[in-house]
């Protein structure tokens, strides 16, 4: 039985057990005579945890975990049969074995190695998934039996209820960590393994990008190189043009929006603009790509400018574009939390409206306006489609923004996207530029809430 | 020192700081309308880009459907693409050779024979009759027809040859041609050729994955929200857990595709390219998105109805399930709305995966191979022909439609039923 159709099975015996059990202790109650202590659903819901809970947690826990000792069981298998594989032909054969499995894989290509793997393979799945089957539905089904065996009008079935339920949410909560846990541990973990091979400072100052490796030892030119400074030079331009556009238009309008605009104006710029931030990235990297790199280019070669075609200023244009209504949006609420009377006061002194901005209501925002220019920052530079699509891929040190430029984002596609050996120094450079630039976005995060926090003036 | 006293130079003072106050209101107007033509450039470039995408020219042939091609016995196994270049052979019969025959042939999109496939295998009657169909012109001869590619350029500089014009302007002559709206674009999967390139697969991916997404991060999001606003207590595991979801709201897609890449595929051997760790992954990213709403939703309620279920002896899970929960569900389905189509439009974290697959089938479970709709514009946006740029823009509109569509209702949603205390 397939997962969907067992979760789906468990589903079904939930609801079952929910039923009878509400209708088992409706009987028990008329026939005892006994006043219930919990209400009846309590009672159904007790079946249902009893049901299902436990079942939940094996389907999803051996789901996980069968393939792992699957794969663990097949290389065994197949190592005793050629004993003399290495780990790199050992890994081929594997994922051979399981395209002739799912019959990607020609009969051709196929020889007796392979066939036998395969229906070892084909045995072990079945014999799994038949097993999960029946621990499952078996656990499930006596799980309700044991519910419902449990019921009484005396049986406390609200407070145990509540407290699975609790147990529940704060598993939910913690989701959350783990979550952090899990990007923090798999970026350095594969990160440290990169530094087996190339080192820390190499990576971090070294000045030539060239991540591709030689497949075979004696390939010429194919060492490769990982000093990431040209892609660090490269992304700080990019967000930098992309903050000359971004921080005037947002930052402005903002202004003029709370400061100026009638409600109807209001009523139309703010979601309009906001329209913006609801754009999917990969709609600007097309317009990026497709509209301003070739217009950009063509303006350029009339007026004597050779621009490449994927130029840093095409990337970084548009990703202002997007980071407008994120500045914008910002920027307005710390306006807007700017007390009324800062403004009548400067206006009470003969201010002019733009001379109170300026003075007084821009300063008394200011912490919030870094803050929101930070976190922008920390946005465009971990966004990736824009400078997939629109930026070069070679490395290239320059402070040009007419030529092209290469980011951390780009590199991290380029390196991970198609078939990749996962043991690379190539693929894991990819794990050592995500850390980062997780620590870069992180560091501008932690930044922003402490500007704010500490620079904030307290009006009340 | 300046003289104040002075009243003409107060009064050019003042006339400066006027102007100094109208110069700041036009850089604000200014801006305004700079973001405004930006999204109108934005948009509208692209609904134009894509009009060619919408619509195709077919020919008109008469089809004889004679059993050389095809026996009624097994209509599956017929020589439809022989049917369909016979009769347009049987038009330009004075076409002979086999390179000028060949030519010929490439007028045609190499999808022509599914129309007349389908038709023979719906009814097989037709067999040993002649039939009058429309079909699909090749993407060359249909951007030459639309007229964004020039005719008048020499031979040389351009796709189409001049003896392939001749073959049009002959078929055109027949007012055999129309340009007709190309229902391929719905209907069919991925495809090397331009003409037959459609979004059905893509968006199948995409609800398969949004679908894992919303089973995932929904209860998750929605539980995790009830504990940290409504029952913990304030110590140092919740603090923790706090600056930990609003941490995850602020980390990069890219860096959850790495995730996902690491754990769910690395460790956990989960199929790539799979809607089901799209999904995981896109849930996690989802997940503080959905958090932070629905806590605020939460925060929105008065605390006197739950003070009110309390004194009636309700105890803190039913205050919650039966009065805050409702309440809060508005505020609770329009994060979640606005999470989910945010996470529809997210590509970065899905090529980490292996998202990006040319794949022709439409994907019917989550462990099957697929794309979805981001994805698929992001590969067609990097395909060299011509003709692709159209099918990416209108990819790009359907999306964009979907997420105008989804979160309008949003919108409507949170209007309709919030409430205010």
């Amino acid at each position: 039985m397939s997962i969907s159709f067992l979760f789906l099975c468990l589903l079904g015996l939930g609801a079952f057990s929910f039923l009878f059990g509400r209708r088992r202790i409706r009987g028990l109650t008329a026939m005892t005579g006994v006043k219930q202590h919990s209400r009846d659903v309590y009672h159904g819901s007790f079946v249902v945890i009893c049901a299902v809970l436990l079942p939940l947690i094996i389907l999803l826990a051996w789901s996980g975990l069968s393939p792992l000792l699957i794969d663990a069981m097949l290389e065994d298998f197949l190592r005793r049969q050629s004993p003399d594989l290495s780990i790199g032909e050992m890994g081929v054969l594997i994922a051979k074995v399981k395209a002739y499995f799912v019959g990607s894989l020609p009969e051709a290509f196929a020889d007796e190695l392979i066939r036998n793997g395969a229906d070892y393979f084909a045995a072990l799945v079945d014999y799994s998934t038949t097993a999960r089957s029946f621990v499952v539905l078996l656990l499930s089904l006596c799980g309700a039996a044991l519910g419902l065996r449990l019921l009484a009008p005396r049986f406390t079935a609200r407070p145990a209820v509540e407290r699975v339920f609790e147990i529940v949410m704060i598993v939910a909560s913690a989701i959350a960590i783990l979550t952090t846990i899990g990007i923090v541990l798999s970026l350095i973990f594969e990160t440290l393994r990169f530094f087996d091979t190339v080192p820390v400072m190499e990576f971090l100052f070294g000045l030539s990008w060239s991540p591709q490796i030689a497949i075979r030892e004696d390939q010429v030119g194919g060492s490769g190189s990982f000093g990431a400074i040209p892609l660090f030079a490269g992304t700080m331009m990019i967000t930098f043009i992309a903050m000359l556009v971004a921080v005037p238009i947002g930052l402005m309008s903002a202004v003029y929006l709370s400061e100026y605009a009638n409600p109807k104006l209001r009523g139309i710029a703010k979601p309009g603009i906001e329209i913006l931030a609801g754009i999917p990235t990969v709609v600007y990297g097309f317009f990026a790509a497709l509209m301003v790199a070739p217009f950009l280019r063509d303006s350029g070669a009339e007026i004597g400018l050779t621009l490449s075609s994927e130029s840093a200023l095409a990337a970084g244009l548009v990703m202002g574009i997007m980071i407008i209504p994120f500045i914008s949006s910002l920027s307005d609420d710390v306006i807007n939390a700017v007390p009324q009377t800062l403004r009548d006061g400067a206006a009470a002194l003969g201010a002019t409206q733009s001379e109170t901005i300026c003075q007084v209501v821009l300063p008394a925002a200011l912490p919030g306006i870094v803050s929101a220019i930070l976190l922008a920052m920390s946005r465009a530079i971990g966004e990736t489609m824009i400078v997939v699509m629109a930026a070069g891929v070679a490395a290239n040190l320059t402070a040009n923004p007419f030529e092209s430029v290469t980011t951390v984002t780009v590199q991290i596609v380029m390196l991970l996207v198609g078939d990749q050996e996962f043991d690379s120094a190539k693929t894991l450079a990819a794990f050592a530029l995500g850390l980062v630039l997780f620590f870069i976005t992180l560091l501008l995060n932690v930044l922003a809430l402490y500007v704010v926090n500490r620079f904030k003036e307290q009006y009340d | 020192m300046t003289d104040y006293s002075d009243p003409d130079f107060r009064a050019a003072r003042l006339k400066k700081r006027y102007q100094a106050e109208k110069r700041f209101r036009a850089y604000g107007m200014a801006a305004i309308i700079t973001a405004g033509l930006i999204l109108v450039f934005l948009l509208g470039s692209i609904i134009y880009s894509s009009l060619p995408a919408f619509s195709h020219h077919q020919v008109r042939l008469d089809i004889n459907i004679s059993e050389d091609y095809v026996v009624a016995d097994a209509p599956e196994e017929g020589n439809y693409l022989g049917l369909v270049r016979a009769a347009l052979r049987d038009h330009f019969p004075q076409v002979t050779g086999r390179r000028d025959k060949r030519a010929l042939y490439k007028i045609l999109s190499i999808g022509a024979s599914d129309a007349v496939e389908d038709r023979v295998k719906n009814d097989p009657r037709l067999i040993g009759t002649q039939i009058s169909l429309y079909v699909p012109l090749s993407d060359d001869i249909d951007l030459m027809l639309k007229g964004l590619i020039d005719r008048n350029l020499p031979e040389s500089d351009r796709i189409v040859s001049d003896r392939d014009l001749a073959f049009v302007d002959k078929l055109a002559e027949e007012n055999r041609i129309e340009r007709k709206f190309a229902f391929a674009l719905f209907t069919n999967g991925d495809s090397r050729e331009p003409e037959m390139a459609g979004i059905k697969g893509a968006l199948a991916g995409s609800l398969w994955t949004l679908l894992v997404t919303l089973i995932v991060s929904f209860p998750l999001g929605v539980l995790a929200a009830i504990y940290l606003e409504e029952v913990a207590p304030k110590n140092r595991f919740t603090a923790l857990i706090e600056v930990n979801i609003n941490n995850l709201a602020a980390v990069p897609s890219i860096v959850y595709g790495l995730l996902g890449l690491a754990v769910f595929i690395n460790f956990f051997h989960l199929p790539r390219s799979a809607p089901l760790v799209g999904g995981l992954v896109l849930a996690l990213m989802t997940l503080p998105r959905i958090i932070i709403p629905t806590r605020a939703a939460f925060a929105a309620i008065p605390p006197s109805i739950r003070e009110a279920a309390l004194g009636v002896g309700a105890s803190r899970t039913q205050v919650i399930m039966h009065h805050v929960l409702p309440l809060a569900m508005p505020g609770i389905l329009t994060g979640t709305i606005i999470g989910l189509a945010q996470a529809a439009g997210e590509t970065a974290p899905l090529l980490m995966i292996g998202m990006m697959a040319f794949i022709v089938d439409v994907p019917t479970e989550v462990t099957a191979k697929a794309t979805v709709l981001p994805a698929q514009i992001y590969m067609w946006a990097n395909n060299p022909e011509r003709a692709f740029v159209a099918r990416t823009s209108a990819g790009i509109v359907v999306l964009l439609t979907l997420l105008l569509v989804v979160n309008a209702a949003a919108i409507y949603f949170r209007r309709r039923f919030e409430k205010r205390w």
